[in-house]
Formats: C-alpha cells, structure tokens, sequence
C-alpha cells in the first residue's frame, strides 16, 4: 500500500500538488505528456526533492518534509522501471538481472534469476547485450531485473506503450505489492488497473475504477482526457421526477434526457456523450427520439470502426456494416439516445 | 659520445607519480563534479581548472611562498619527513601533478557527465551505495575515457617545465627533469643531449596522445 501527498513547485509554471493512495495490484497513472507522471514515480523512488509531503509505503515513513526524513533511494525497496528500462549496457541480460540479486547466496541467485529470465520469456535471449534486444524485451528485463530485488512496490514509468496486458500479469504472477503504472493508454488503463488516477498539469482530476471513470467523467477536462469527444454546454430547462425525465437545452439544439437527480431547472451543465453511442440516421427517418438534424463534414477510417464527424463538433463511431449501410444517405440525423447522456 | 639519461628515467618516475596521485584523487573529484550538487561547486571547479590557464611562474611563485623552508606548510613537511620540500624531486611531483589533475579531471567529468542518468538511478533503486553505483556501472561504462585521461595526465607531467624549475630547481641527478634539461643542455650549446631529450620526450607524448585519441574514438563508436 502506498500513501503519497506530494508537492512540488517547479518554476516557471509548473506545480505538483496531489494526493493518492495505491493498494495491491494495479494502479494507473493516466494522463496527458506534462501531467506529472513521471515526477510522481520519482518523487516515490527518492530521486525527485519535494517542497513538502509525506509518503508512506506499507506503513513506512519514506519521506516526510515535515519532519525531516528522507530515506535514499537504495532502502525505499521500491522497484523503479525507468521509460526506457536503463538496463545497464555493458552488461548481458543474465548480468543484468545478477546486479538486482548479488545480496543473495549464490545457488539461490542462480535459481532466481533463471526464473525471471523464464517468466518474462528471456531465456533465450540471455547472453545477449541490452542494445540487441527489442524495445519489448529490453522493458521486460527491467522490469524482471526490478524484481529481482524484492521491491514492496513497482513503479513503472512507461510513456512509450511497451506494457501490455501480458507483461502485467506476468508480473502479478509472483508480485503482490501495489504497481504504480504511468501510463498514457486508455485501453491498457481499462483492461489491467483496478484503480485509475487521472492527472492534469500536477493536479488529481479524478480517481476510482476506469469504467466508472469513463461512464462518469467529474468533469469536462477528464471527459476529455478519456476520449470523449461529444460535449456540449447548455442549461437543464426542465427536470421531471414523476416521469424520469428531463429536458436539455444547448446552444444548437435540444434533447430529451432522463432524470437527472442532484441536478435543479437552470443549471447550466455540461453535455458528455461517447462517439460509439451515438447512432445516425438518414434525413427521412423520424419518430425516434433525439434526433438532431446535422450536416456530415468529415469521414474518417479507425482501426476498429468508421468516424463521422459533423457540424457543431458531434462526432459519431461506426461499424464497418453500419457505415456502409448508410453511407449514401441524402442528409444525415444523429440519434442521442437519452440513457447514454451523462451531466457533468 | 656519451649521453646522460637520467633526467628522462627522473621525468618518467615523476610523471608516473603524479599520474597514479591525479587518477586516484581526480576520479573521487571528477565523479563529485559530475553527480553532485553543493554549495561553491562552480569555484572549486574554477579553481581546480586555474594551473591550465595561469602562467608557470605565478604558480611556482606561490609554491615558493607556501612551502618554501620556512613558511608554515614548509615546516610542518618537514617536521613529518624530516627534510625539506622544495628543491628535491618530490617536489618536482608536486608542480607536475597540479598540471596533470585538472587535465583529467576534465575529461574524466566529461565522460561521468556524458552518462545516461537513468542507469545509476536504475541501480540505486536496485539497492547499490553509492560506491558500488561508481564502481559497478560509472566506471565500467567510463573507462575508457578515464583511460584516456590517465595517458594526457602522463603526456602534461612529462612536459612540465616552468613551476618545476622553480619549486624543484635544476639539480642534475636529483630534481633535474628531462624537460629542464633540454633547457639548460640548450643554454649552454650542447645540443646533441638537447636533440636526444627533446625528441625522447617528444616520442613519449605523441603515444600518450595518440593512446588517449584513440580510447576516445573506439567510445564514440560503440
């Protein structure tokens, strides 16, 4: 478990300022190049200084500003995987991970590094010099070598996407301590972090489980930070609890939603809405509910899907089937259906 | 004809001393220089650079005025040895290192600084000290340029000439280098031991530099 309040000011503009806590398993990091990922992840390692703070790893004190204490680095047992893993060049895989285990009894380390090199599947690329390896496996080693130390957390720094999906649980396969993973992967997010810290320029955004995160951004900056494209400001013009319903008025046109609770008649919101929940409609469709008139200004292809974009910044994801089915359509209508709003 | 060589054999034993002194105390100087930050860094630095650009004279002057019998460092040698500093070959040791140790400290800081950060910080995390982060991924990974600074440091000593002649003085057989005795062979006309020193020095400085260059090269290849 780690317990971290840090800040920092680094002139000119930038300032750290947040708080979190990450038990076992994983813990994302998510935010954009500049939100202080990385300097979270140092500041915890002992290599970043601090204004003031405190960090607590399984309930020991390993900086505290306040009382004077700062623990060097070599004793905070934190596993530290820098974004290009630093494996050490002048040394092979194999010795690589030796330099994490040298405390050890020989036979043991023998052992114990040959079980790395087989967890993270290096075992045949052991003798090899780090500069020969793939990007994949030269973060694979650092992260075995990190291991290999016996660290209470893993800190992994990885802006550059190598971490996925298998090397998390090749990790979890032996690690039980708290992974703190900086990360600007959403679907990596959402697939592998139980636990999610969404930052922006030093600041905690939001935090929780990634799919609550993305079915109800706080706000409109982590609306936009997970990908919502669809966000439109307007005024709740009517809210009806008897039948579950509400009216929303924005700036182009207006929409029928559910009940809002919380919310009062006049509040000005923001409108949030997935591009992929959505759907369109040809200009001649009606009696369905939502529907705004719109003129297509752009297709664009997605790896998995077809992306509409129309005027007045409403941005609409297809299937393949379900664009070409539509595709010749003589005007376009985009359907909001009501359960998908969200007010932020 | 016969020629006396043992102001060269004084020069190389000179040289190797102060070499051996500036590598052991350059590397500790050079790596606090290169990984450290403290208060006064920036003059130390510049003060551990100043014999490369101060005339000869002046720091051979302010040995003299230092260490000379007489003064109090001067004393205190020789209350702890029993003879004087100056005018003897130690203190021939003495000038030739102060050339020397900013020389390697240079190149030596160079190449500590040119490192990649992230690998000591890799080994800190890993739970190396200090000393082993110097000795098991600075060094290794530096050596060559350490090397290189090691043969320049041994090519500045031998061609030390001017804080030598004036703290060591020009005792032939006892503090007369080789480079001090090209000068007084060519004073006083011979030029034949003149010739034979200065082309044995020469021989000397161009492998130490040609050495140096060339642990420098093969870095910047791999």
């Amino acid at each position: 478990m780690i317990q971290a309040r840090i800040a920092r000011k680094i002139p000119p503009g930038f300032s750290l300022d947040i708080e979190f806590q990450a038990g076992a398993g994983v813990t994302a990091l998510y935010g954009p190049a500049g939100a202080g990922k990385s300097l979270i992840l140092d500041a915890i390692a002992g290599f970043a200084p601090l204004d003031s703070g405190r960090i607590l790893l399984d309930d020991v004190l390993l900086f505290d500003a306040a009382a004077g204490v700062s623990v060097p680095a070599r004793l905070r047992n934190c596993g530290y995987v820098s974004r290009d893993g630093s494996l050490f060049p002048h040394l092979s895989v194999r010795q690589n991970l030796m330099f994490a285990a040298l405390r050890r009894p020989r036979l043991e380390r023998h052992r114990r590094v040959a079980e790395m090199l087989e967890r993270f599947q290096l075992t045949s690329a052991a003798t090899l010099a780090p500069p020969r390896l793939t990007a994949a496996q030269k973060y694979a080693c650092a992260i075995a070598r990190a291991l290999l130390a016996d660290p209470r957390a893993l800190l992994l720094d990885d802006p550059d996407r190598r971490v996925d999906e298998s090397l998390l649980r090749r990790i979890r396969d032996g690690f039980d301590g708290p992974i703190l993973l900086a990360t600007q992967e959403l679907d990596l997010c959402c697939a592998a972090a139980a636990e999610m810290v969404v930052l922006d320029a030093g600041r905690v955004l939001q935090r929780g489980a990634p799919r609550e995160i993305l079915l109800q951004p706080d706000s409109v900056e982590v609306a936009r930070l997970v990908g919502i494209p669809n966000l439109f400001e307007g005024v709740i013009a009517a809210l009806d609890p008897g039948r579950k319903s509400s009216r929303l008025e924005l700036a182009e046109f207006e929409l029928t939603g559910p009940y809002f609770p919380g919310h009062f008649r006049g509040d000005r919101v923001w409108l949030a809405i997935r591009a992929e929940d959505l759907r369109v409609h040809s200009a001649a469709a009606e009696s369905i509910a939502n529907l705004v008139a719109a003129q297509l200004l752009h297709v664009s292809e997605r790896s998995g899907f077809i992306r509409l974009e129309f005027a007045g910044g409403i941005f609409a994801d297809l299937s393949r089937e379900e664009f070409e089915r539509q595709r010749d359509n003589k005007g376009w209508q985009v359907e909001f259906p009501p359960h998908a709003l969200r007010i932020l | 004809m016969h020629l006396n060589w043992s102001p060269l054999w004084l020069s190389l034993r000179v040289a190797a001393l102060s070499t051996l002194i500036s590598l052991v105390f350059g590397l500790w100087f050079a790596y606090l220089l290169a990984t450290r930050r403290f208060r006064g860094k920036e003059v130390l630095d510049a003060v551990a650079a100043l014999p490369l650009v101060l005339p000869p004279t002046v720091l051979g002057y302010y040995f003299l005025a230092t260490l000379a019998q007489g003064t109090a460092l001067g004393r205190f040698y020789e209350s702890v040895t029993g003879r004087p500093l100056v005018f003897t070959w130690q203190a021939a040791v003495l000038a030739s290192t102060v050339y020397a140790f900013p020389l390697f400290v240079r190149t030596a800081r160079g190449a500590f600084e040119g490192l990649d950060p992230g690998l000591a910080k890799a080994a800190r995390s890993l739970g190396a000290s200090d000393w082993g982060v110097f000795w098991r991924v600075t060094l290794p990974l530096a050596y060559r340029s350490v090397l290189a600074a090691t043969a320049l440091a041994f090519a500045r000593s031998m061609g030390e000439f001017g804080a030598t002649l004036m703290i060591a003085g020009n005792l032939p057989g006892k503090t007369q280098t080789a480079a001090v005795a090209v000068f007084e062979a060519t004073e006083s006309g011979n030029t034949a031991p003149a010739l034979a020193l200065a082309l044995a020095i020469s021989v000397l400085a161009f492998a130490a530099v040609y050495v140096a260059n060339r642990l420098e090269y093969r870095r910047s290849q791999s």
